[in-house]
């Protein structure tokens, strides 16, 4: 099985270990993973902010890139959510790109959705002894109505222990550029998220976007909380064979 | 209101810091949403409900002329007075008359959005006219002197405590904070006005076209009183709210108050066709039913015709992260919330609420539970680009997002950016964190701190670890 990596801004960017993590557990479960060094973003800052002119150029730039994938799998529920729903509908006046991008959004999968539908993964074979709560992030419990996967893959973790997050289904505050735009906003949500956080007693929050986790870990950090964020790839490298 | 002293940041501002609303709203937003959510997992298959409402209204909006049409017919043969108004202006100018054709002095109101809408009560008052509110809520709020902050909870933003004192400034003495109290005391005060009011006005939940009924969904009664004790009766209905038979006003009351409350049904329903027939015991003697347009015409055919299937039950306030911590009066219009982020600017334009379709983490919680499947943080994206398109965003954001398109699809251009982003912000990072930053990151580092980006970016890994070997492309 050949599956096309597509990183994400944020963690080619930001976060190179997650993307690392992901190809060790893809590579781990069987998979021949590429990256097509072409890929950018995925457009969704220029989307959600009106411009989509320039969202429609770069959602065909990265239907080219990844034209030739059998599979293309993302460390992040957001990105997916934007390849699978918004390319189509921002190419279809356009039939032939809007053919393009919808065989992409066929084919285009979220890390723990891909394991578990596509691969079949029933033995995570990965440990972390840690307490640990769960965020679920909007853009794939909602838009891609993704929740149950990454929940039960980490269930599966050797010594981790998973706490229910109260209010798991209110958004972190992140919004893309909401979290500047909005900032006063946008903090007022984060803080109510870390008093859930907190009230779970876990010291990792676990979750499958980097923009929400980049966001509540910002504000972990600011406001001196010792509680650490991972990304559900992170955890499940973690003790693998090597 | 339309004219705010305040615009939007400085209304949000005040909104984050006042102790009352931060409790008092999430208090009842818990309720409201809850129930819903229990009203909805009872029903088992709401998915099915939505679609079937989302249809009901879809067909009634593309035919909205002809369903208007009978809906005249009916309320005239029922021996009523249909009168539509292209303008709030207009929609006032008929309540006027009437009041004037009826030597009217005192209006007893129940809870109507659309009354809001038209600013009616200000009208009313300045033309020397009492006016009361009946429903608790609107009540407590006419007493502060505030507008409605929530659909169907407008005073969702008061404490007991808040309400207490209200109610001992009208009493001339100090009235417990017991719900008890307070309702008994509002019921005392609210009977006279009732017995007394010239006009009761009210708006409108659902019109049914094939019988010429107004329909009124309450829990206190009061609708029922405002709409049989005066001798007239004045219902002003949004020119959408409307459903074709008896057997499609099932569907969508059931959806109404179990999204809205998660009541199966209200306390009250009332159902109007036309004023007192000779054998009726009880009833207005003039019925009048003043139908608004007020840009909704406008909004037919356009991407947001979806918005008018709304129904106001105000799930989508009761689920939103952003309504939860500014209450409704920093939206500024009279809806709040998700729908009055997507309505305000459509029937008021961009200019005075430009930043309403971004105060949303487009996290899609509205569209999530909307019973008639409005796809509310998709209309806020449209918006958005109906904003940018139209000349209201920055020149400097213009610029960056032109960079973001340029960058985005040159991908010579896009690496090398990716592998300068450590080196170029050494400047601003302390061991790796940033805490502080210029310009648009000032936004961001002002509530948490930024990553530096990392020395070695994912793509550089690869190349260096991977590129080359068996899985290289």
């Amino acid at each position: 099985m050949r599956v096309s990596l597509f990183i994400t801004c944020l963690s080619d960017v930001f976060f190179p270990g997650v993307g690392q993590s992901v190809v060790e557990v893809l590579e781990r479960h069987g998979a021949e993973v590429d990256f097509p060094q072409d890929q950018t973003c995925c457009g969704q800052p220029a989307y959600n902010s009106g411009y989509h002119k320039e969202a429609r150029e770069t959602a065909k730039h990265m239907v080219n890139v990844f034209a030739g994938s059998e599979y293309v799998v993302s460390p992040s529920g957001s990105c997916v959510a934007m390849l699978r729903h918004y390319y189509p509908e921002l190419l279809r006046d356009e039939p032939d790109w809007a053919e393009k991008a919808r065989d992409l959004a066929g084919k285009t999968y979220e890390f723990s959705e891909f394991l578990i539908r596509i691969m079949k993964v029933e033995q995570v074979d990965a440990s972390l002894c840690a307490n640990a709560t769960y965020h679920h992030s909007c853009h794939m419990s909602r838009g891609l109505g993704i929740k149950e996967e990454p929940t039960s893959l980490l269930s599966q973790v050797k010594g981790l222990n998973m706490e229910e997050l109260p209010y798991c289904q209110d958004c972190c505050g992140f919004g893309g550029t909401f979290a500047t735009k909005m900032s006063t906003i946008s903090e007022a949500m984060v803080d109510e998220k870390v008093k859930h956080i907190e009230a779970t007693g876990a010291n990792v929050l676990i979750g499958s976007d980097m923009g929400c986790l980049m966001n509540i870990g910002g504000r972990l950090r600011r406001t001196g909380k010792d509680i650490q964020v991972m990304h559900v790839a992170e955890v499940l490298a973690r003790g693998g064979e090597k | 209101m339309s004219v705010q002293p305040l615009e939007f940041f400085g209304r949000v501002d005040k909104a984050l810091i006042d102790e009352q609303l931060r409790k008092a709203v999430p208090f009842t937003q818990d309720r409201l949403r809850d129930g819903r959510f229990q009203a909805a997992n009872e029903l088992g298959n709401v998915e099915e409900w939505r679609n079937l409402a989302a249809q009901i209204r879809m067909h009634t909006i593309e035919n909205l002329d002809s369903y208007l049409e009978q809906l005249t017919d009916n309320v005239v043969q029922n021996g009523g007075h249909v009168h539509f108004a292209s303008t709030a202006e207009d929609a006032v100018a008929h309540v006027l008359r009437i009041t004037k054709e009826n030597n009217a002095r005192s209006i007893i109101k129940s809870k109507s959005m659309v009354s809001e809408e038209i600013h009616l009560n200000k009208h009313l008052e300045s033309e020397g006219l009492r006016v009361i509110e009946s429903d608790l809520g609107e009540y407590i709020i006419q007493l502060a002197g505030e507008t409605p902050s929530h659909l169907i909870a407008p005073a969702i933003h008061k404490t007991r405590a808040q309400v207490a004192e209200l109610f001992s400034d009208v009493a001339g003495r100090p009235l417990s904070d017991e719900t008890t109290e307070l309702c008994q005391f509002a019921r005392e005060e609210l009977r006279r006005e009732f017995l007394e009011a010239d006009i009761g006005i009210s708006g409108c939940n659902f019109a049914v076209a094939e019988s010429g009924s107004v329909v009124l969904i309450s829990n206190e009664g009061n609708a029922r009183l405002t709409t049989t004790l005066p001798k007239v009766h004045i219902a002003i209905m949004g020119m959408e709210r409307l459903v074709p038979t008896w057997e499609e006003l099932d569907i969508v009351v059931s959806m109404l108050t179990r999204s809205a409350t998660g009541q199966k049904i209200s306390v009250y329903m009332t159902a109007m066709s036309g004023p007192r027939r000779p054998q009726d015991i009880d009833g207005p003697e003039e019925f009048h039913l003043i139908v608004l347009d007020n840009g909704r015409s406008d909004i037919l055919g356009t991407a947001y015709q979806e918005v008018l299937k709304c129904i106001r039950c105000g799930a989508c306030l009761n689920v939103c992260p952003v309504y939860r911590h500014i209450g409704g009066h920093a939206y500024g219009g009279v809806y709040s919330g998700p729908i009055g982020a997507v309505l305000t600017p459509l029937l008021e334009g961009y200019e005075e609420w430009k930043e309403l379709p971004f105060a949303s983490s487009l996290c899609g919680a509205c569209t999530e539970v909307c019973p008639v499947k409005i796809p509310l943080h998709d209309l806020l994206i449209e918006h958005r680009k109906d904003e940018v398109e139209r000349g209201h965003a920055s020149w400097q954001e213009k610029l960056a997002f032109k960079g973001f398109g340029y960058l985005t699809t040159h991908s010579s251009l896009y690496d090398k950016a990716v592998r300068a982003g450590h080196m170029a912000t050494g400047w601003l990072a302390t061991d790796d964190v940033i805490e502080k930053g210029p310009g648009p990151l000032a936004g961001w580092t002002s509530v948490r701190d930024l990553p530096r980006p990392a020395k070695q970016s994912f793509r550089e890994w690869w190349k260096k670890e991977k590129e080359g070997g068996t899985h290289g492309n």
